[in-house]
């Protein structure tokens, strides 16, 4: 490995076939000149195999390498085209060393401060006091990534309800302690925001570019170039010279095939520089969100104002997999599992798509066509979405039950909608996720039956067996055929009981179950 | 100043944890020429092997050496009780992933590339996937343990009341943050030192010893310390320790073997599942008159622990309760599974589940107020001896019970229950108290010894070591405070070695609750010790007799001090720290070192007759949980735990709190979230968090109140204090039975509907879907 720690703390001119980002307080460099002698660390290497087996910084823990135990977890330091500078904490588990081109990040190594003693209270990070204080560790070995989710959140501005710190935490597992004493030291450190030398470096940070085009050399499995356009006009280039090429966005998914099933890509573009999928704003219709801004910046700004989908998100991944995943990517993986889909499906959405050949606009209905495919076609792209406000005479929200509330896959999902004349069914979706081998596969015999009916409990109860000759849904561990089928129908039943209530566009923080279904005492 | 002793301190490693300086098994520096290893296991639950090559695994580029069976210097057998489990299998495989071959290479991918081109052939034969077939084939391992009393057959067929059911519980997986991690480091003159995650490094020293075929006092076992354990690391540490030390051997270079997450999950043991047949006699007053029971563990494919939890499972089959007429078989079922091990509770929630459904079942049966059952059934003066014959003394659940139901404020929080459950139609509440007695000892009874060794340095400083080893759970932290009591040393002269099988040799696993009890008599009996060779030196240095000494160890009171550090003796206005004394003694030719020893007096057990005392005592808690269900999902949450849990007079408050809660918590997980799937070969299904869920931080209760019963001194454990690691993991019985009636009370007229273990989202809507048909 040609590694070398910059001796200008600041960065030089960025050049293209160098990786480079700020680790703490110094700077990673590792360079792959063309004419060959540089880094053997391919592209594909996640910060934290870097991390523990480049550097011996042992700090960061590998739980799972699947995003789902945050012992990993790190923070990056963000920005983003017209936004202020914000710490992410993202699982390093899952993070490709060129997603960090040009950015900085803070692993638990980097909070101390190392001038003072190591028995010194003032020489730890009020995240890792708190943790002290409050006895949040016992073995441990989760404990950095809670260290480091905590850190997160004690520069949060936004933190204004107790069930942002379970959702600031649930991305992080924790075996021994039984989360008290964490959630407790999450109450004192959330909203801090302290004038040190971390929020100082916050508030000036300006990103660089993350341009990027290295090739690594002939590991057991050949020689891998990583590419990371910063414009479309580069990112076309690339396609038309690597038609074979992987695509990776935030990577929560594509990590997991290296992670996990150890496959090994020979060009990978990643679409980490392409600030234009960044834009997100409010639109005449609604809102359109551009396919990379991630999850967490999508649930900071359009928050509550669509209901059903600040509802889905609060229970999609963790907050470390949100702050990476991206809604063009959770589109595009088409998973038939995918939370997202449902979702759009309900609120009917388009998908804004360009490829070389121009730009188009599809509706959700038409952009799943099967298992894991989509109506993209030849080097196209999914630019954004756009949702459309829904009606003050419609009522639209979506459910997710799963094993675990938070941080899992759903076993059944569903967005749904349904707009009224009077009392009479003018339209209604109801979009499923775990029912078929289709994202978001709408109910369409249901639908049928319950259009034009009045929307009362007994059409619903009589269209509720209709489910089963919408879906005949897979067996697996997530759940058996019979439990799926059983709670597709009872959702429905569920969407009428909810469409009653007064509160039903309220976002429940400590939900029982994901329909409102419980009433006063 | 005082003793620290008592004192809610933080854990002694906090500011490492915090800051990524506390360093696990992989974390340690690579040494130079460091090999890394990988297994293959079996591809079939069962068969013969007919052929192994290793060509073209060993043509693979980094790739040192492939191991079989045939290979190992010693004896192949990593049998922690019986010698029953090969290294390696040579001929025959009883499992899907049991190791038949060992890579070495330079890096993961070269290791992970070599196993998958490691050439197997196996001829199938037919497998016991499950407790069920393993009774139908007889497949069990050893004799059945049976513990029996009075006319059980004459009180059944005698009795007013009684019932019947069965009751299966599933497996948990550990699911410790840190994986399963050896270390071995080639040393000269045939010696090795082999740093290993493990819960019991004399077992882990004693088979690598085996396996090389050299005597223990050739092989060091170092623990730096767990990323959690909860008995995943009593046993099943070994064979990754093995397979690096041969390797190391064998290559002449440090081998390390780290699983992860999937292979961790897949290749190693969890907890027993359980299935058990019952039968009990009552009377109108619901008191029990006879019961009997038959409980089936799967074992696996090997004894490992098996016979140990199933006899703890037995043991526990009474819980609080007295059972006039019992008669309790049990059978340890061989499966063609992986063998399953220790896990917190080690048997007994297992056990204490069935005693605790059969008392909710004599409740619903008669209408009965189920807490009152409870009571009535509770062992009291006269009625005090186990199935086992043990006699209870200190039986504390009645005191338990009634401040907890006074804390929880159960009266008026059960009819506002009645009353939500009245109002609303796809939402039902319950509520719900359990007890729990748990006994403390391993139920082996030599195992109950302990060793310490307590360095004392000429400028005062102490080096503290003994055979416990720290998980989290607290031991090294709670050993600081006993050295710092009983020496009469500041803490922060007290540096806490790495547990090592250089220092204290021949140790028990810290296993069984019993780490804090053990070693701390044992560090106790090492610093008195010193203290006794300390004072003379000590009335020398202030000029009066020994006995007119004031002294700061085992001293409650403030100690005085001098020149800003604690005196450790003083006599009139006179004081000498332990740097004075210590240095003092060191001229002198005192000698500053001391090991310390202790057994359990009083134990021991008659396996075949089904009689003695296990238990050096017993530790007791109860808990109240409310719980609401969701009708349409199977969904629910846990709104509230009160509980009072007895820890004697604890040694560490705050690390004793901390064991309650996460125990509650792992509890929790145990009996709802978390399954297990397999497929039909064997292969676990769920084995990662994206599959195997256990609990986060949004499923524990916003309301959450831990109280440690006071006034509750223990006598003859260190310093009045209980054993605290396993109790409480069973008080979350007391969630699922809450799910039960919350599940009940969608049956008309509130009728008992059984609620499976584990109770999923789906288990609970299938129990809906009963209750609300019939």
């Amino acid at each position: 490995m040609s590694l070398r720690y910059a001796a200008n703390p600041e960065l030089e001119p960025d050049p293209v076939d160098t990786l480079h980002f700020w680790l703490n307080d110094r700077v990673i460099e590792l360079a792959y000149p063309s004419g060959g002698g540089g880094s053997d660390v391919n592209g594909t290497t996640t910060l934290l195999r870097f991390l523990r087996d480049e550097l011996a910084e042992t700090g960061t823990k590998e739980g799972c390498a699947e995003g789902d135990c945050g012992a990993c977890t790190v923070v990056l330091l963000e920005e983003r085209p017209g936004e202020k500078p914000t710490f992410r904490a993202v699982n390093s588990c899952l993070l490709f060393l060129p997603m960090l081109q040009g950015k900085r990040v803070y692993t638990v190594e980097g909070l101390r401060d190392r001038s003072r003693s190591p028995d010194d209270p003032e020489a730890y990070h009020p995240a890792q006091l708190a943790m002290v204080e409050t006895r949040g560790s016992q073995c441990g070995y989760c404990t950095p990534g809670i260290v480091m989710s905590l850190f997160e959140a004690t520069y949060r501005d936004d933190v204004k309800a107790d069930w942002q710190i379970d959702d600031q935490l649930c991305g992080n597992l924790c075996r021994c302690t039984g989360y008290r004493p964490i959630r407790d030291a999450g109450r004192k450190v959330a909203g801090l925001r302290p004038d040190d030398r971390f929020r100082a470096t916050m508030e000036q940070y300006r990103a660089r570019d993350a341009a990027l085009d290295i090739t690594a050399p002939d590991g057991l499995d050949g020689p891998q170039r990583y590419l990371q356009p910063t414009t479309f006009e580069a990112f076309f280039e690339a396609r038309a010279a690597h038609p074979n090429a992987v695509l990776v966005a935030g990577g929560t998914d594509l990590g997991l095939k290296v992670t996990k099933f150890h496959e090994h890509f020979p060009v990978v573009i990643g679409l980490e520089g392409l600030d234009a999928l960044r834009e997100i704003e409010r639109t005449p219709l609604g809102w359109f969100i551009g396919a990379g801004v991630n999850l967490t910046r999508v649930m900071e700004l359009v928050g509550e104002e669509i209901p059903a989908l600040h509802k889905m998100l609060r229970w999609f991944g963790s907050r470390q997999v949100r702050s990476r995943a991206t809604l063009g990517g959770n589109l595009v993986n088409a998973s038939p599992i995918g939370d997202t889909p449902p979702v759009l499906a309900a609120l009917g959405a388009e998908i804004a798509i360009r490829g070389s050949a121009g730009e188009r606009h599809v509706h959700i209905d038409d952009f799943f066509t099967g298992y894991r495919k989509t109506c993209l076609e030849g080097d196209e792209l999914v630019v954004g979405v756009d949702l459309p406000r829904t009606p003050p005479t419609a009522f639209c929200t979506a459910y997710k039950v799963s094993k675990r509330r938070e941080l899992d896959i759903s076993a059944v999902a569903a967005g749904m909608y349904v707009d009224l004349d009077g009392d009479v069914v003018k339209e209604i979706r109801l979009a499923y996720g775990g029912m078929a081998a289709t994202a978001a596969s709408r109910a369409r015999r249901t639908e049928a039956a319950l259009t034009g009916q009045r929307w009362t409990r007994a059409a619903v109860e009589a269209a509720m067996p209709l489910i089963d000759a919408d879906f005949l849904p897979i067996a697996d561990h997530r759940g058996s055929a019979r439990y799926r089928s059983s709670v597709a129908r009872n959702l429905l039943l569920g969407f009428w009981l909810e469409s009653q209530r007064a509160d039903r566009e309220a976002f429940d923080p400590h939900p029982v179950g994901t329909v409102l279904s419980g009433g006063a005492p | 100043m005082k003793s620290p002793l008592g004192r809610g301190l933080p854990h002694e490693s906090a500011l490492r944890h915090v800051s990524g300086e506390a360093r696990y098994v992989d974390d340690l520096p690579h040494p130079p020429g460091l090999l890394v290893g990988r297994v293959l296991g079996s591809s079939e639950p069962r068969g013969r092997i007919t052929r192994r090559d290793r060509h073209r695994a060993l043509a693979v580029p980094g790739v040192h050496a492939v191991f079989f069976a045939e290979d190992l210097p010693g004896s192949n057998n990593v049998g922690p009780v019986f010698h029953d489990e090969p290294l390696l299998a040579a001929d025959q495989v009883f499992c899907v992933g049991m190791p038949i071959a060992f890579v070495v290479a330079e890096s993961y991918p070269a290791a992970r590339k070599a196993v998958e081109a490691i050439e197997v052939d196996i001829t199938a034969a037919p497998a016991i996937p499950d407790i069920e077939a393993g009774i139908a084939a007889e497949s069990f391992i050893g004799e059945p343990h049976v513990i029996e009393r009075g006319n059980v057959g004459e009180a059944l067929a005698s009795a007013a009341h009684r019932l019947s059911g069965t009751l299966d519980s599933g497996g948990q997986d550990h699911f410790y943050l840190e994986t399963h991690a050896a270390l071995a480091i080639p040393g000269e003159d045939r010696s090795i030192t082999v740093y290993s995650s493990t819960q019991h490094p004399s077992e882990v020293q004693t088979l690598v010893a085996e396996v090389l075929g050299w005597g223990r006092s050739r092989v060091t076992v170092e623990c730096p310390r767990m990323g959690g354990g909860f008995g995943g690391k009593e046993t099943q540490a070994a064979q990754w320790a093995c397979l690096a030390a041969v390797a190391a051997v064998r290559t002449g270079r440090p081998v390390k073997v780290w699983l992860d997450r999937d292979s961790d999950m897949s290749f190693t043991g969890r907890r027993h599942p359980f299935h058990s047949t019952w039968e009990v006699a009552f009377d109108a007053e619901g008191r029990i008159q006879a019961l009997s029971a038959d409980l089936y563990s799967d074992a696996g494919w090997a004894a490992d622990l098996s016979l140990a939890i199933l006899d703890r499972g037995l043991f526990h089959m009474d819980n609080g309760y007295w059972l006039p007429n019992v008669r309790l078989r049990g059978n340890a079922v061989r499966t063609n599974r992986i063998s399953n091990t220790a896990f917190r509770g080690f048997g007994g929630p297992q056990g204490m589940v069935v005693i605790e459904r059969i008392v909710e079942s004599i409740a619903e049966h008669l209408g009965l107020d189920p807490l009152e059952v409870r009571r009535r059934n509770f062992y009291a003066d006269g009625n005090d001896r186990t199935p086992y014959g043990q006699q209870v003394r200190d039986f504390r659940l009645h005191r338990i019970v009634d401040e907890l139901a006074e804390r929880a404020d159960l009266a008026e929080r059960k009819a506002r229950v009645a009353a939500f459950n009245a109002a609303n139609e796809w939402r039902k509440r319950g509520i719900a108290l359990t007890p729990v007695k748990f006994g403390i000892s391993f139920t082996t009874s030599f195992l109950n010894q302990a060793g310490a060794y307590v360095l004392l340095y000429g400028d005062g400083t102490v080096q503290l070591n003994h055979g416990g080893t720290e998980m989290g759970q607290g031991l090294y932290t709670k050993m600081l405070q006993v050295c710092s009591h009983a020496l009469g040393a500041p803490l922060q002269d007290i540096v806490h070695a790495h547990t090592s099988t250089a220092k204290v040799p021949n140790t028990s696993a810290t296993a069984a609750s019993s780490g804090s009890d053990l070693n701390g008599q044992a560090v106790a009996s090492a610093c008195r010790q010193l203290v006794e060779r300390l004072k003379p030196v000590a009335a020398e240095l202030l000029g009066c007799a020994v006995d007119a000494l004031e002294l700061a160890p085992e001293n409650d009171g403030e100690i005085p001090e001098k020149g800003g550090r604690p005196a450790w003796a003083w006599s009139g206005g006179a004081s000498v720290t332990l740097a004075e004394v210590a240095s003092a003694a060191y001229l002198r030719q005192i000698q500053l070192a001391a090991a310390g020893y202790y057994r359990t007096p009083d134990i021991a057990y008659d396996r075949k007759a089904g009689k003695g005392k296990p238990f050096h005592y017993f530790a007791y808690g109860a808990a109240v949980s409310e719980v609401e269900v969701d009708g349409l999902t199977g969904e629910w949450r846990l709104h509230r735990v009160d509980i009072v849990h007895d820890v004697g007079e604890s040694l560490s408050e705050d690390i004793d709190k901390g064991q309650v809660e996460g125990a509650f918590v792992q509890g929790l997980g145990w009996l709802t979230w978390e399954e297990l799937v397999f497929d039909d070969r064997g292969w676990l299904v769920t084995h990662s968090p994206s599959t195997y869920k256990i609990p986060a931080i949004g499923d524990i209760p916003s309301e959450f109140h831990v109280h440690l019963l006071e006034r509750a001194a223990q006598d003859d454990v260190i310093y009045g204090s209980k054993a605290v690691g396993e109790p409480p993991f069973m008080l979350a019985i007391s969630a699922h039975t809450a799910i039960g009636r919350a599940v009940s009370a969608f049956a008309e007229g509130g009728r008992h509907v059984a609620v499976s273990i584990p109770a999923t989202n789906e288990a609970i809507l299938t129990a809906v879907e009963q209750a609300r048909k019939r």
